[in-house]
């Protein structure tokens, strides 16, 4: 079943290669794939979800899928984003099989990295989807796409050979691919000597922080998304991206705990650097790009969890928070992303002081730029809000008022800073390109039609339900 | 129970409805009144239950954020003010905003605070406070940009989100300052938790708690627009002048003293007695109080007068609370909400017979010509001034009592504004009700409809009456509605007589401001002082410094030197290789892979 739900997108891509319509093609096995990963969902407990075979037997390496309630979440949100990616945008003519076939590459490699049980397919379903968000920006970018893509070529695949040394220098200690054999490998007398996990847990840092645009290794993340055709920014900053804080919370917590302790205070410096310096690079942005930092920034929150996890491990919020803020964050960028495009495409312009009064023209573009606009502030009702709140918590869990303030409760307060930040930038773009006297530019675009609008409302009905009630997401992971 | 299930998800299901299926169709704005109406039922019903029900909001383990409701005399009490008076305002919104061809998103943004502010009043733990608090927010910012194609309005909303921000920076740090102390989100177990924390810790007992206190009256400070952060008060009467009334006079903009009363009552007032923080609060509210009284003298735009004027008396009620006497200042909330929509929701019918004309010095006369408006609009003043009988009378006397009894300064300053407040509305009186007529608007005046008319009616008789009625006000101060012949007596009579005299005999007959005072007609250069200085430098500043050293070092030396060292091999490489950038990145991923599996392998 899990095993499907990774092919399925792959199945399709080789279908459009060989000929199927691509945006047919890709809509109708996305849809399947929706459909398929809400019944895993549902049926999360059973075994035969799960699916292993041996590719190799010295070292043993497994294609294996199987999932937790962590994973299961990551792959809910991939199948959601994907069916939003591939029906919002538009190709360029000609291009459709590189741009849909891409797109469900991009897919398949997150959904099997999320699902797959075995380190070398963690590393190689994650390096699959990077190689067409290469090659998406390259072709179909905006801008300067040719330097644009080579830098993040060149950035991620660094970031992915700090990691790949991490990672192999771990399997070799475990003795084992098999990530939960590993965690038992290495864990309790078993556990690695301090100076290993140090270095370990640093490699890690850097490798999944690159990835996840961990300052100062962000400065990629900003012009690839204002580059990068919109289903690449959907499908990249909603659900690739996460593979960074997964890997974290899957490998580098539960196999190297004492090694992330040692770097605990860096990685609070740098995930406060996230919201606060990236946070007011995003308020001195003049154009809707600034989406792209805005994304970066709040992958420090998830962070901040992750770091409350590390500094305490009998945390019971932390994760649960953390997961909950990757899912609302992915849903949420991939709707502004989406609606940044339409906005693109109706007006010809991202440039915030060339927009001004588009709701009179496209109310129905407002209305949902809107919610999305307010679910990244962490408005309560819209899912983002309910994971922020339980981070915020979770950096308090266990914490004891007599011991005056940990380094983990000023930086939580800190952080919370940057909800008025995020504010500041969100409700002025919003007032620039909606608000005001309707302009020549604007007066006469058309609003979202009945297409444009199936991916926005899906993304939204979900940050409705999940932040409305967050049980329905947070039962998944008991 | 159940009905006050239905008190809470009523108007959200009407707001879904409104938005989802009715659109722009005739009926939303009578669904949306209907259901107000229906809640004011419901509200009646539920006086004086007491009761606890909720359920699992999100729950992690043992950890769970609930949802839940709690009835008791305070909820109640509230629940009554905040449909009443929504009630009423929707009814004279149904004539007010006719022919706004927004009318129903108008409608829908009324009744998503319905709901917001419900969800506030009936709250039984922080989490829940905050997540309604937002939500009024959010329903303030949407219905202060109703007509977001006036820059104004635009800038006003996003004004007033952003102050309520900044407070609640505050708010939540002290929600977590709070939980880590007593152990509880509820509000119903913190006083457990609280003392049980100063029995084990009593050194350091009153230090933390004094902390926890004050970031969580950011929050209040935000959302009552007390200082520093009044200043989106002024601005948000950009809205519609009923959301003035409801929301920015007599509901969401008294929810911070709603919320710090509730603090005190759940944690038990005593432990606030002497506490730093409640000098700080009282302070900040008797500043308040003063400082926008004498903004007040100074405002010709008849929405920024009443605006100030409920700046200074959301002051007043804050003071009282920091006094530790916060059901003096809940009792006034209750008075204060019915005259000053009252108040409001009249110069909204003075806006709309003066076509929109909002200068005092361009109306006059009006007393003539809109006589309902006009004797209303004098009822509400007469309760606001506090002549005697009136409420504002008994209100204001107590918390003039209650200043008294705990501090001299504050009670100076108090009574200072209880002679600033009948100057700057006699002054109003005087200038646009009475004399004659000083523009074409004013001269065309003509009487609003019954729609109109009737809700001030009803808000008048409430106004006088509401003193008395302590039983029904969402707190029952000990002598409530009581007259006593005593020194405070004369003191608060002798305020009145000398402000509204010394306006009367200034402002009689004049067509423009004899008094001209920059430094208040400037709003002691605190906007001015925002504008120009605090968010340039501290905002637009700093981000400009740290954009120019993200793009120079982060993005130029480092990973620009990198790249620029990685694209002179790729250069290299051209020669030898097609130099397309997909078997680049193929080649990166190839290779990759290749690397774990002999690292694995070997």
């Amino acid at each position: 079943m899990l095993a499907l739900i990774v092919f399925l997108p792959l199945i399709a891509f080789i279908a459009i290669l060989l000929g199927a319509p691509a945006r047919k093609t890709a809509i109708y096995s996305a849809g399947a794939n929706l459909v398929l990963g809400i019944y895993a969902a549902v049926m999360r407990d059973c075994s035969c979800l799960d699916f292993s075979v041996q590719v190799l037997s010295k070292p043993e390496i497994n294609l294996a899928f199987s999932t937790d309630g962590m994973s299961m979440v990551l792959v809910l949100l991939s199948v959601i984003v994907t069916l939003a990616a591939v029906l919002s945008g538009k190709a360029p003519a000609g291009r459709e099989t590189l741009y849909y076939g891409s797109s469900l590459l991009i897919s398949a490699g997150a959904l099997g990295a999320f699902a797959t049980t075995d380190l070398f397919f963690f590393y190689a379903f994650h390096e699959l989807a990077l190689i067409p968000t290469f090659l998406m920006i390259g072709i179909l970018g905006r801008g300067e796409r040719k330097a644009i893509a080579w830098k993040i070529t060149i950035y991620l695949g660094l970031g992915s050979i700090i990691l790949l040394v991490g990672l192999v220098w771990l399997a070799n200690l475990a003795g084992t691919m098999h990530i939960p054999s590993m965690v038992e490998n290495l864990s309790g007398e078993n556990a690695l000597d301090s100076g290993t996990q140090k270095s370990i847990a640093a490699l890690l840092i850097v490798g999944f922080g690159t990835l996840v645009s961990l300052f100062p290794f962000h400065s990629w993340a900003a012009p690839a998304y204002a580059s990068a055709p919109a289903p690449v920014a959907m499908l990249h900053a909603g659900v690739l991206k996460k593979f960074g804080l997964y890997g974290l919370l899957r490998i580098a917590v539960p196999m190297v705990p004492e090694g992330m302790q040692v770097w605990l205070t860096p990685v609070l410096v740098l995930l406060l650097a996230n919201i606060l310096w990236v946070g007011y690079v995003t308020v001195s942005q003049r154009r809707l790009d600034l989406l792209g930092n805005s994304s970066v920034m709040h992958m420090g929150y998830i962070f901040l969890a992750i770091a409350a996890l590390v500094a305490f491990p009998e945390n019971t919020l932390a994760k649960p928070a953390a997961i909950l803020l990757m899912f609302a964050h992915g849903i949420s960028i991939a709707l502004l992303f989406g609606l940044a495009d339409s906005i693109e495409r109706k007006t010809g312009t991202l440039d915030l002081e060339e927009l001004g009064g588009l709701a009179k023209a496209a109310p129905k573009l407002a209305f949902l730029f809107g919610i999305a606009g307010m679910a990244s502030i962490g408005l309560p009702g819209l899912a983002n809000f309910a994971g922020e709140v339980l981070v915020f918590l979770s950096a308090f869990q266990g914490y004891d008022p007599t011991q005056g303030l940990g380094s983990v409760q000023i930086a939580c307060i800190i952080s919370i800073w940057g909800v008025v930040i995020s504010a500041v930038y969100m409700l002025r773009a919003y007032r620039n390109i909606f608000q005001g006297p309707a302009i020549p530019r604007t007066e006469s675009a058309e609003d979202l039609t009945f297409m444009d609008r199936i991916p926005a409302v899906l993304l939204t009905v979900v940050l409705f339900a999940v932040g409305l009630y967050p049980n329905l997401l947070l039962n998944l992971l008991r | 129970m159940n009905s006050a299930w239905i008190l809470l998800f009523l108007p959200l299901v009407v707001a879904a409805a409104n938005q989802l299926v009715l659109r722009k169709h005739s009926l939303v704005p009578y669904l949306s009144t209907a259901s107000a109406a229906a809640s004011l039922v419901i509200s009646i019903l539920l006086l004086g239950k007491e009761g606890n029900a909720g359920f699992d909001w999100a729950s992690i383990g043992d950890f769970s954020l609930r949802i839940g409701i709690q009835l008791d005399g305070l909820s109640t009490g509230m629940m009554l003010v905040v449909t009443g008076i929504g009630t009423l305002v929707h009814v004279f919104s149904l004539a007010y905003m006719k022919d706004d061809e927004a009318c129903s998103r108008y409608f829908t943004g009324l009744s998503l605070f319905m709901f917001s502010m419900t969800g506030i009043v009936l709250a039984d733990n922080f989490i829940m406070t905050f997540i309604f608090w937002e939500l009024v927010g959010v329903s303030s910012y949407l219905l202060i940009g109703h007509w977001y194609q006036k820059p104004s309005a635009g800038d006003a909303a996003k004004k007033a989100f952003l102050c309520n921000r900044v407070g609640d920076f505050g708010f939540m740090v002290g929600i977590l300052l709070l939980w880590s102390l007593t152990g509880s989100l509820a509000f119903e177990d913190m006083r457990e938790g609280m003392i049980r924390f100063q029995d084990a810790n009593p050194a350091l007992f009153t230090g933390l708690l004094s902390t926890a206190v004050l970031c969580i009256f950011c929050g209040a400070v935000g959302k009552s627009a007390q200082l520093p952060l009044h200043v989106w008060l002024p601005d948000a009467m950009e809205g519609p002048t009923p959301v003035s009334a409801l929301i920015h006079a007599a509901t969401m903009v008294a929810a911070g003293v709603y919320m710090l009363f509730r603090l005190q009552v759940s944690l038990g007032a005593e432990l606030f007695e002497g506490l730093f923080a409640s000098h700080v609060i009282a302070w900040i509210g008797a500043t308040t109080s003063l400082a926008a009284a004498l903004m007040a003298t100074q405002q010709s735009d008849i929405k920024k007068i009443l605006a100030y004027s409920t700046l200074s008396q959301l002051g007043y009620m804050v003071m009282a609370v920091g006094l530790v006497h916060g059901e003096a200042g809940m009792f006034h909330l209750f008075t204060h909400a019915w005259f000053k929509a009252l108040l409001f929701l009249g110069s909204g019918a003075i806006i709309y017979a003066c076509h929109h004309e909002q200068d005092i010095w361009k109306m006059g006369g009006l007393l003539k010509k809109m006589p309902i408006t006009a004797i209303t609009f004098l009822i509400g003043t007469a309760a606001l001034i506090a002549v005697p009988f009136t409420s504002g009378f008994f209100s204001k006397e107590l918390i003039l009592h209650a200043a008294k009894e705990s501090n001299m300064t504050l009670f100076i300053i108090a009574a200072a504004v209880a002679v600033l407040t009948p100057f700057y509305m006699t002054r109003l009186v005087v200038i646009a009700l009475l004399g004659k007529s000083r523009s074409d608007h004013s001269d065309h005046a003509k009487e609003v409809g019954p729609l109109m008319w009737v809700p001030l009616a009803l808000l008048a008789v409430l106004a006088v009456i509401a003193g008395w009625l302590s039983g029904i006000a969402p707190a029952q101060p000990a002598h409530a509605g009581e007259f006593h012949l005593n020194a405070l007596f004369f003191i608060s009579l002798g305020a009145l007589l000398i402000g509204s005299s010394v306006a009367f005999i200034l402002y009689r007959g004049k067509d423009r401001d004899p008094v001209c005072i920059a430094l208040l007609r400037e709003l002691f250069y605190v906007d001015r002082f925002y504008d120009n200085f605090l968010v340039p430098v501290f905002q637009n500043t700093v981000a400009a410094i740290l954009h120019f050293f993200d793009e120079l070092i982060i993005n130029g030396l480092l990973v620009g030197g990198l790249s620029r060292g990685a694209a002179s091999i790729g250069q290299v490489c051209r020669a030898i290789q097609s130099g397309k950038l997909q078997y680049y990145a193929f080649a990166v991923g190839l290779g990759v892979i290749l690397v774990v599996y002999f690292t694995v392998f070997y």
